[in-house]
């Protein structure tokens, strides 16, 4: 299987510093040959590694503006998070509004996707009797990092569409009725805080549909800041409470009721994943999680500080109502993907095949430092030795490894040194055994 | 270095008595192994529950001692070894709802007494044995099929 990543690596920056490959939650990255590479099966797009790299040699590919002109009406798709990155120095309005001076016709507020998607979530909570806690699928980082690492919590992921694919498929509705276009000339494009929902929007399966295009904040962000003044206000129509997805704790707080959890941070949220497949916390109903610090705030294509941008997030949303005064009809936007295992950590697709490898990762481990240095390209030393079973490394690859073997060669060559030919070779006198007697 | 792939594989991880900050360490090093041979998810999930079940109550109510995972294409085993204090009774002890956990173990989310249960529920066959004084095996057996 074949699968699209926004995460890529700018190679003229990268110094194959292997500040990446520790930080990667599913072990996909490797430095080669001076350079950092992406195990594509094994990447989620959460932007850790662009988030740690000192050189800034990771990027997210997305859409740009220029795509706008392959439609003749195009909305955009502004996440709740996107305003936390122009206030205060504009109000929520005039933020819209500048989208508009950058080419778009309408705007339909991902945050009120937000509160359709918040109540269908509570209303699915309600009568839910199966397996808890449900978890959500809002951030596709989260969700990649399910299938990765843990598939079989998969069926606990509540079935509900994501806010952004709500906003895409109702704006797409409301489009063509204000255009009179054929939905095929309706562009909508979701302006993402990071990686994964660019990787979302693009890995469409069962038909379903999303955004046209994705256009990540970071490139867009100085063009709103030019218009940001001057722009016309742009009417909201979303509540405090879809703005409030946009922060660690907002979509708890807008599903609403008791037995609710947020958890950010990818650390965090592996933590919490591996305590709920040991079966704990059944005692909470649902589970907001979010790969970034802060939620969404913290996504690796903002520009502003995550707990900056939170803070201004809430100021804002203070001023606004809880609650849109009326909701647009959810239809059946609100199906929901079904997410497959994405089984890219096993040695070998035969059982049997990859037990035996197993036991070969075993041995080869045994052998290695254990100093996790990273010199070999690799995250550990485990991940070194699978590597090396997978044959995609050598043992020697290890400096440590490498060093031990050059020692028993030196050895080897002084030994070979000191021997004579045989026709000048006289009996050692210690060794002599009928001198010994 | 060929070897019969009939062959299991032997994980073996040491358990601190009382070791909070790394309980569950071992479960997950488990889960871990067998998700990279590719056993089926409902299979490591039933593994993950039973080994984290008995790498707790080996650190909250033993002196400390190992658990053993034998890996086959078609068994899994856990054998979870302490050295004591023992189960004075063990069909107490595996009733729902039994714990001699105390107060400041409670607060840790631990001791409701579902540690034994879980484990019976999501294993294929289970044996407990335990001599008082000496320590406690409990064997856990889950079939890949
Ligand atoms: N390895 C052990 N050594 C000594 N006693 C044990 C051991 N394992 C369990 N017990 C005893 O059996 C009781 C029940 O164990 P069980 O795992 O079912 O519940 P718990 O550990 O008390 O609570 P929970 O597992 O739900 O957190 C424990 O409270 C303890 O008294
Ligand atoms: S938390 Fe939000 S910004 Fe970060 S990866 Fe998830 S969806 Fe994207
Ligand atoms: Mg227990």
């Amino acid at each position: 299987m074949e699968y699209f990543h926004s995460v890529r690596l700018d190679w003229s920056r990268c110094k194959g510093c292997t500040n990446c490959i520790k930080r990667c939650p599913t072990e996909a990255i490797r430095v080669r040959e001076g350079k950092a590479y992406i195990i594509q099966e094994r990447c989620i797009d959460c932007g850790e590694c662009i988030r740690v790299c000192p050189n800034h040699a990771k990027t997210a590919v997305g859409d740009s503006l220029e795509e706008l002109s392959a439609y003749q009406y195009n909305i955009a798709l502004p996440a709740p998070s996107f305003v936390s990155q122009f206030a205060p120095r504009a109000s929520l309005e005039q933020t819209l509004g500048s989208l508009i001076s950058l080419g778009f016709d309408a705007i339909f507020e991902v945050a009120l996707a937000a509160e359709i998607v918040s109540k269908a979530a509570r209303r699915y909570l309600d009568n839910y009797r199966g397996k808890r806690p449900l978890i959500s699928p809002a951030c596709p980082a989260v969700v990649g990092l399910i299938q990765v690492r843990f598939p079989s919590l998969l069926d606990q992921l509540l079935p509900l569409a994501t806010p952004m694919d709500v906003a895409a498929r109702l704006a797409k509705r409301e489009g063509v009725a204000a255009s009179g276009l054929p939905p095929e000339a309706v562009g909508t494009f979701f302006i993402s805080p990071c990686p994964a929902k660019i990787t979302a929007a693009r890995q469409r399966r069962n038909g379903l549909a999303g955004p046209d295009g994705v256009i990540p904040m970071r490139d867009i962000y100085g063009d709103v800041l030019q218009n940001l003044k001057s722009a016309a206000p742009y009417p909201s129509r979303a509540g405090a409470g879809g703005y409030g997805w946009g922060h660690s704790g907002g979509e708890k707080k807008c599903i609403g009721g008791p037995h609710l959890l947020e958890v950010d941070g990818i650390n965090q949220v592996i933590d919490v994943l591996t305590m709920i497949e040991a079966g704990y916390l059944q005692d909470i109903d649902y589970l907001e999680m979010q790969a970034c610090p802060g939620g969404c705030v913290g996504g690796a294509l903002m520009v502003t500080n995550p707990y900056v941008a939170r803070m201004r997030l809430r100021e804002l949303t203070s001023r606004i109502g809880p609650r849109p005064e009326e909701l647009p009809e959810a239809g059946d936007s609100l199906k929901p993907y079904s997410y497959l295992p994405r089984p890219a950590l096993r040695l070998d697709p035969d059982l049997a095949t990859a037990l035996e490898k197993m036991h070969q990762v075993e041995a080869t481990d045994k052998m290695l430092p254990g100093l996790d240095c990273g010199a070999c390209g690799a995250p550990s030393c485990r991940a070194f030795a699978e590597d090396v079973v997978r044959g995609e490394a050598q043992d020697i690859d290890c400096i440590i490894v490498l060093r031990e073997r050059v020692r028993v060669v030196a050895e080897e060559v002084v030994e070979l040194a000191r021997k004579l030919p045989v026709s000048m070779a006289r009996p050692e006198r210690g060794n002599d055994k009928d001198e010994a007697e | 270095m060929k070897r019969n792939s009939k062959q299991p594989l032997e994980i073996v991880i040491p358990i601190k008595m009382k070791d909070f900050k790394a309980g569950g360490d071992g479960a997950a090093r488990i889960k871990q192994v067998l998700q990279k041979i590719g056993f089926p998810p409902d299979i490591i999930r039933r593994v993950a529950i039973a080994a984290y079940e008995a790498e707790m109550n080996i650190v909250i109510n033993s002196l400390g001692g190992e658990i053993k995972a034998t890996v086959s294409t078609d068994v899994i085993t856990i054998i979870a070894r302490d050295y004591g204090p023992g189960i004075p009774d063990i069909e107490l002890a595996m009733q729902e709802g039994y714990s001699t956990a105390p107060r400041e173990i409670q607060e840790m989310g631990f001791g409701a007494g579902m540690g034994l249960p879980n484990i019976r529920r999501c294993a294929d066959r289970m044996t407990v044995e335990s001599k008082q004084g000496q320590g406690t095996t409990i064997t856990i057996e889950i079939y890949n099929r």
